[in-house]
């Protein structure tokens, strides 16, 4: 078993939470993790990624290589685009349809959207909306989680059970809602 | 019991020095560094024992603090990002003419690629330049484990050593195998030798030779180490030098087993022996290694050799910049998979100030008092705020070093400018500011000093500021007059007496220092949040 995922979003939308609970789910498994971050300066409304790679075998390089990449799992879809280079092309994309607006020269969406809808494997979502709908609002980047299951090879079950063991201290209202969130990905997958 | 902790590359390094017995870890927060420190600060074991961890006001007070440590025999570990080395050189470097008594690890971060800094220097030529000993692990794990090596192995050459990573080892999480049971620390003992650390003249150049004379012993004790292996390889048409964690990027190209022989470097000097075993054995060499040309430049020298040496100097891979697995593929011939092309639709999206930050206020008044006149120039420092120089403030003409934006003032005033302000954090005038004021104060340099002080260490994540409510009293006790020295509050309802204050002391002639005072908003939200989980 190998999935090579690119997180990617921008700086304060939390993807390294979903990164967590992959992480733990891997670790569960007994799978080999190796998962580059970005601190510092970008983290300031900058882009942001993440390189997590788990596999059954060893892992050398913390960096994905381009065209490496089975998942691109976005926060955001122009952040999405960024990293084709890096995506396989037999890989998904599972991206929050929702543009961060936060340069003066941010592209037009139908532009965006036409770029995404080009590629063969892409689930867009409007999380934050369904969050909201669903009164899970802080729970939106799960729902990407749930979204990209079957494209990170790991079982269903064992993400909720990292779910519950990362955001258990939380209480067992934040566990439910990070439960419904995964469910209502799960059900978005294609 | 062995357990498997996910860890990040800091995390590990911290977590192996804690389990060496460490006594004390010093050090000022620079990425990819910070998060050693504030792993230890957590540590329930580091608690227990009451580890030394507080922040230190900048690099140099941290090594010399845990030169102290040692002296009294305890084991310390000194951590900071490359171009913080700069900033302790003097006792670094002196640290191998006095040597150690309790172990010493001094850890730097360097940042390849510049993700979070300024240049990128290679911290290793440090390590060559002070005749001390080079640690360079390739993974998380040998990260853990050889912190342990590394003090052990000081304490056995009364040496410091020097640990260097990369922003990719810093950065990135795997699992790691923690040990069963820390080691004590140390006791503490009266074995340092005054003749060692008294660096008179007399006894420095005793020590002097002593080290020169150690190095043979330590290139020795570098060709046996366990953390530098000759793995052997089938062709031999190409041998292949991977130092840290260019050895996993070879790796990573070869799943089925690189057929060319490799020599993976983690512990310097340079293991010469096997180098040449290497260059025997091989029609030509290539030297992989993240940041500067550092073994390669040494294998090549200047005279010809019968040796074809290959790398970032000869354009095999990129002269700067860090390692990619795709850059390191690429130098070894290899085909790249199918990519998809970058998407032409996809903009940059640059770091900024956020919204709500106390900077851009200060920013907003400033641009607007400069605007009356002609050629006034900002001389900017190093954090949150040099982001001013983006859109849409461009406000700063300037940003060298810590402490810059105040000598770099002082000294265009010297030349003639006027207006010359100069913009610097809390955390960055504690850091390195305060005897560049005394200078301009001694001179009343016509300069307008501006300390945005937001109360914290903000760009590194908001660590404690050594100087938090010290600043005007720090101020005073420089010299400056009280007429001159004003604190305002940078919220937009204040603009007309932020910009009223600023205008008055660039018409000053002399030095003036404004601070504007308010609390970061990540760490104003963080503690928001903290106290509502408490209610």
């Amino acid at each position: 078993m190998k999935s090579d995922i690119i997180l990617c979003g921008v700086g304060g939308q939390g993807i390294l939470s979903i990164a967590t609970v992959i992480g733990e789910a891997a670790m569960n498994e007994n799978l080999y993790i190796k998962q580059a971050e970005v601190h510092g300066m970008s983290q300031r409304g900058g882009d942001v990624q993440s390189n997590l790679r788990i596999s059954s075998q060893p892992i050398n390089s913390d960096l994905i290589a381009k065209g490496g990449a089975d998942v691109i799992i976005s926060m955001e879809p122009m952040e999405a685009l960024r990293y084709l280079p890096y995506l396989s092309k037999q890989g998904w994309i599972i991206t929050s349809s929702t543009p961060f607006v936060n340069i003066p020269n941010y592209p037009d969406m139908d532009k965006i959207n036409a770029d995404l809808d080009q590629l063969q494997n892409v689930i867009k979502i409007d999380i934050e909306s369904m969050a909201k709908e669903n009164n899970i609002p802080r729970s939106a980047n799960i729902i990407l989680l749930g979204a990209a299951q079957k494209a990170l090879g790991i079982e269903y079950h064992k993400l909720e059970d990292a779910i519950r063991s990362i955001f258990g201290r939380k209480g067992e209202a934040v566990v439910e809602a990070n439960i419904k969130a995964l469910a209502l990905g799960k059900a978005m997958q294609k | 019991m062995a357990r498997k902790r996910l860890l990040l590359g800091d995390e590990a390094i911290a977590l192996g020095a804690l389990h060496a017995g460490l006594s004390g870890v010093y050090a000022y927060p620079g990425t990819p560094s910070t998060e050693i420190t504030e792993f230890i600060q957590a540590d329930p074991l580091a608690k227990e024992r009451k580890v030394h961890s507080r922040w230190c006001t900048n690099e140099k007070t941290a090594m010399e603090a845990a030169l102290g440590m040692s002296f009294m025999g305890k084991r310390a570990l000194v951590c900071m990002k490359h171009v913080g080395l700069n900033v302790c050189a003097d006792p670094f470097v002196n640290s191998g003419i006095t040597g150690v008594n309790g172990g010493v690890v001094v850890l730097v971060a360097d940042d390849p690629s510049m993700h979070s800094s300024q240049d990128e220097q290679d911290s290793r030529f440090y390590g060559k330049f002070a005749m001390i000993p080079t640690f360079e692990p390739s993974s998380q794990q040998e990260a853990y484990d050889m912190m342990a090596v590394a003090f052990d192995y000081s304490e056995q050459q009364k040496l410091p050593v020097l640990m260097r990573v990369v922003t990719r080892m810093a950065h990135s999480r795997a699992a790691v195998t923690i040990a069963d049971e820390p080691r004590e620390e140390n006791e503490l003992n009266y074995n340092a030798e005054a003749s060692h650390w008294v660096l008179l003249p007399a006894n420095a150049r005793k020590r002097n030779v002593a080290l020169t004379s150690q190095q043979a012993q330590l290139e020795t004790d570098a060709c046996n180490s366990e953390y530098n292996r000759y793995v052997e390889g089938t062709d031999k048409s190409m041998g292949i030098i991977a130092s840290g964690i260019a050895f996993n990027y070879v790796n990573e190209c070869f799943p089925q087993g690189c057929p060319y022989p490799i020599l993976k470097i983690s512990q310097y000097p340079l293991p010469k022996a096997l180098v040449r075993r290497m260059c025997d054995e091989c029609e030509s060499v290539l030297v992989v290694e993240d940041g500067q040309p550092f073994i390669e430049d040494m294998l090549r020298g200047v005279m010809d050799g019968n040796t074809v040496v290959k790398g970032r100097l000869t354009g095999e891979l990129p002269r700067t910049g860090e390692l990619t697995p795709d850059v390191v593929k690429a130098a070894l011939g290899l085909p790249s998979d199918e990519t998809y092309n970058p998407c032409p639709d996809v903009v940059p999206r640059p770091p900024a100030l956020c919204q709500g930050c106390g900077h851009r206020d200060v920013y907003t008044a400033l641009n607007k008092v400069l605007l009356d006149y002609e050629n006034p120039r900002v001389f900017g420092d190093i954090g949150c705020y040099t982001l001013g120089f983006l859109p849409p403030f461009h406000a700063i003409h300037s940003c060298v070093d810590m402490g810059a934006s105040i000598t770099m003032a002082k000294g265009a005033a010297d030349a003639g400018q006027w207006p010359a302000v100069a913009v610097i954090g809390d955390s960055t005038f504690t850091h390195s500011g305060m005897t560049g004021l005394l200078d301009a104060i001694n001179e009343n340099a016509n300069i307008t000093v501006i300390i945005s002080d937001n109360l914290t260490t903000g760009m590194t994540g908001g660590q404690d500021s050594a100087g938090t409510n010290k600043f005007e009293a720090i101020c005073r006790g420089l010299g400056l007059s009280d007429d001159h020295l004003h604190v305002v509050v940078p919220l937009p309802k204040n603009m007309e007496e932020i910009t009223r204050i600023i205008k008055q002391e660039i018409e000053y002639n002399g030095t003036s220092v404004i601070i504007p005072r308010r609390e970061c908003i990540q760490t104003f939200q963080r503690h928001l949040k903290q106290k509502k989980n408490k209610q």
